[in-house]
């Protein structure tokens, strides 16, 4: 299996350590290329971009490629955040999987779930990493930023956050950062129903990385991912110490809540049987956001040690 | 997207599921005339989409036409779960010897389709005892599963065949019309061993309706639901007099969850998407503008790379333009929010550094003036 954080920062040896190549499908889009800017002033390293018909041309200095296989071979990149809208992106995805990309950022909302799991076998076969649909990216505060986040709720340190939410992972990671918990990492799982990295394949993928004391993970109603967490930490025997947030316990049932993910059908999806799991994986959840920190705090001091 | 049950069944036929024979009406006169066409005895079934309805008398037996005349209004007007009668499907009682269990759904956890079915059927999924589950990826289902399913369950000879037809047509549907959830319950064993879809539930999903114009026939959304999707919004309408508005479906949630606990009571979820700008933020309080019951609004933004003074703009254009009657206590994170709070003094928009803040103010507020 692909290392995610070899992938992200590779090793010290490395030519391009911390300066790991990435491209962007649909850079010259209005989105694609806002973000390109705001992730080249954080200093990712960017390198291409992809647009059909507009090979040749550059965007900030960033070379545009026609398909995704040429900006690779002219790059060598691994790494590809895709911002085309949703009804394309299944194609775009097939394209980055097959011209070799190993971590995929797919960043549009509304796709349908079928051109997600079509995605997600093809990831499979080609042992490649797939985030979102539906996510804001990836962010190692201080190295490196793939995504949509804004740069300002993070800071370098050893807390890992996973968020079902966009904008919960910035307000979040806000509060850490508040009272001096900086992040080692924080992905977002993305708010669709099917996740090319489910939260519990993420906790797996982040468990053992060298800079983490502390997790956080920031769920929803819907579905039963929080559920299926609390079981594995169990089951794993994780030591380190884990606060969750769970957003929606105020929600009417059969509604779908802004997230395509975020629907209770009776009991499957509700806020309590995520928050009565979690108890016996003695996790204890945040009743609003700004208490995750204060709850962390009871477990960790703020240089990281196990209280 | 989910389908009343007369549309469930109406793709049933499509694909060749068996139904019992029904009509479909919105008024009693077409309901006599479909009424005559079928004959007494009957069943009218009100059309809704929430279960329990049997439970709540959305579902009475009627033999002739004076308890028609009595049950045909009292069913249009039923109310269950907060959901009203959508129209009335009349159907023609079946000879049920037993009533079993089927459905095809995304498997959320496994990330793929499997069936559950069960010679048990007829009560809520949870309830069903016995249940066979198969994981079949992308929703195909071979006759040789389907025939191993058909003898878990304990059929035997014409009923297998039926049931393979069936649970292939069942897959069709699910593959074909990109379905989350296609459930026959209780799909209807015979006196004669053949089987017959009593009830139907299909959930399309929402994000692969551009490629499915032909199922547009089966939408119905709210005009303020209409608008919202037009703007990129997610609506959801709720029964309390706050609205509640943010970016972002998960700090909406939030902010829901929040100002319950406080003693607030939601109007709305209204989530404005990621980004927020001076028209989005207009654009909702538009929006909110044509719901009555709503006394005062929570704004929830974390701004991030907005400005704040983008948004605050947008307040004070919707007082200006006469759009807002009610106050907004809104919260912003974000840069110039010194400079927002200037801009928006003496006006009914207040602005607060937390969002707990704003919730305590609008619920007094509100509270206060009933």
């Amino acid at each position: 299996m692909v290392d995610l954080f070899e992938i992200l920062i590779g090793k010290e040896s490395d030519k391009d350590y911390k300066k790991k190549p990435v491209i962007i499908q649909g850079i010259t889009g209005k989105f694609g290329s806002f973000h390109t800017q705001q992730m080249l002033a954080y200093g990712t390293n960017i390198v291409a971009g992809v647009t059909p018909g507009k090979g040749g041309q550059k965007l900030e200095q960033v070379p545009i490629y026609n398909s995704v296989k040429d900006a690779v071979a002219a790059t060598g990149a691994k790494i590809s955040v895709v911002f085309v809208p949703a009804k394309f992106f299944l194609d775009s995805a097939v394209e980055a999987l097959e011209a070799g990309i190993k971590l995929l950022i797919a960043i549009p909302e509304h796709v349908p779930v079928r051109d997600s799991l079509k995605t997600i076998e093809l990831a499979k076969k080609k042992d490649a990493i797939v985030i979102g649909p539906n996510t804001p990216g990836i962010i190692i505060p201080g190295v490196i930023k793939i995504g949509i986040m804004p740069a300002t709720p993070f800071k370098p340190g050893s807390i890992a956050v996973l968020s079902r939410s966009g904008t919960l992972m910035y307000e979040v990671s806000h509060n850490l950062t508040i009272a001096n918990f900086g992040q080692s990492i924080c992905l977002g799982i993305g708010g669709d129903p099917i996740n090319g990295t489910p939260v519990i394949d993420a906790f797996e993928r982040i468990r053992n990385g060298a800079n983490i004391e502390g997790v956080v993970v920031v769920g929803e109603i819907g579905g039963d991912a929080e559920e299926m967490l609390a079981q594995h930490i169990i089951d794993t025997k994780f030591d380190k110490p884990v606060v969750a947030y769970i957003a929606g316990r105020a929600a009417p049932k059969e509604k779908r809540m802004g997230h395509a993910g975020a629907i209770i059908y009776g009991t499957y999806g509700s806020a309590e049987s995520k928050v009565s799991m979690y108890a016996k994986a003695n996790v204890p959840v945040a009743k609003r956001p700004a208490e995750v920190s204060m709850l962390l705090a009871g477990k960790l001091d703020i240089k990281g040690r196990i209280k | 997207m989910r389908l009343l049950e007369y549309q469930a069944k109406t793709l049933f036929a499509e694909y060749g599921i068996p139904i019992p024979k029904g009509l479909t009406s919105t008024d009693i006169e077409q309901g006599r005339k479909d009424a005559a066409v079928l004959g007494f005895p009957f069943v009218i079934k009100a059309q809704m989409s929430v279960g329990g309805r049997g439970k709540a008398g959305a579902i009475q037996k009627c033999q002739n036409a004076d308890e028609f005349e009595l049950k045909y209004p009292e069913i249009m007007q039923k109310v269950v779960k907060g959901e009203k009668t959508k129209a009335i499907l009349l159907e023609k009682m079946a000879d049920i010897k037993k009533e079993l269990y089927l459905s095809l759904f995304l498997n959320r956890g496994k990330r793929c389709y499997t069936i559950i079915a069960s010679a048990e059927g007829g009560v809520e999924i949870e309830s069903v005892k016995n249940q066979i589950i198969r994981e079949i990826g992308l929703g195909d289902v071979d006759t040789k599963t389907a025939e191993e399913v058909a003898k878990s369950m304990g059929l035997k000879d014409k009923s297998i065949t039926d049931f393979v037809n069936i649970l292939q047509k069942l897959s069709k549907i699910t593959t074909e019309k990109e379905a989350e959830l296609a459930e026959i319950n209780p799909l209807a064993l015979l006196g004669d061993g053949s089987l017959v879809a009593l009830d139907g539930k299909v959930i399309i999903d929402d994000n692969a309706m551009f490629r499915h114009d032909e199922l547009r026939r089966f939408q119905e959304v709210s005009e303020l639901e209409e608008r919202a999707e037009k703007s990129g919004f997610s609506l959801v309408e709720l029964d309390g007099n706050i609205a509640v508005v943010g970016n972002g479906a998960g700090l909406v949630m939030s902010s829901l969850d929040m100002l319950s606990d406080n003693g607030g009571k939601p109007a709305c979820f209204l989530d404005v998407g990621g980004g927020a700008t001076t028209d989005t933020v207009y654009e909702a309080l538009t929006l909110i503008s044509n719901m009555k019951k709503v006394k005062g609004i929570l704004v929830n933004l974390y701004g991030g790379i907005v400005k704040t003074t983008t948004v605050a703009t947008a307040f004070i254009k919707a007082y200006e333009n006469k759009i807002l009657d009610v106050p907004v206590f809104a919260r912003m994170s974000g840069a110039e929010a010194d400079k927002s709070k200037e801009m928006l003094k003496g006006s009914r928009t207040k602005l607060f550094d937390t969002v707990e803040e704003a919730i305590n103010a609008a619920v007094i507020e509100v509270n206060r003036n009933g």
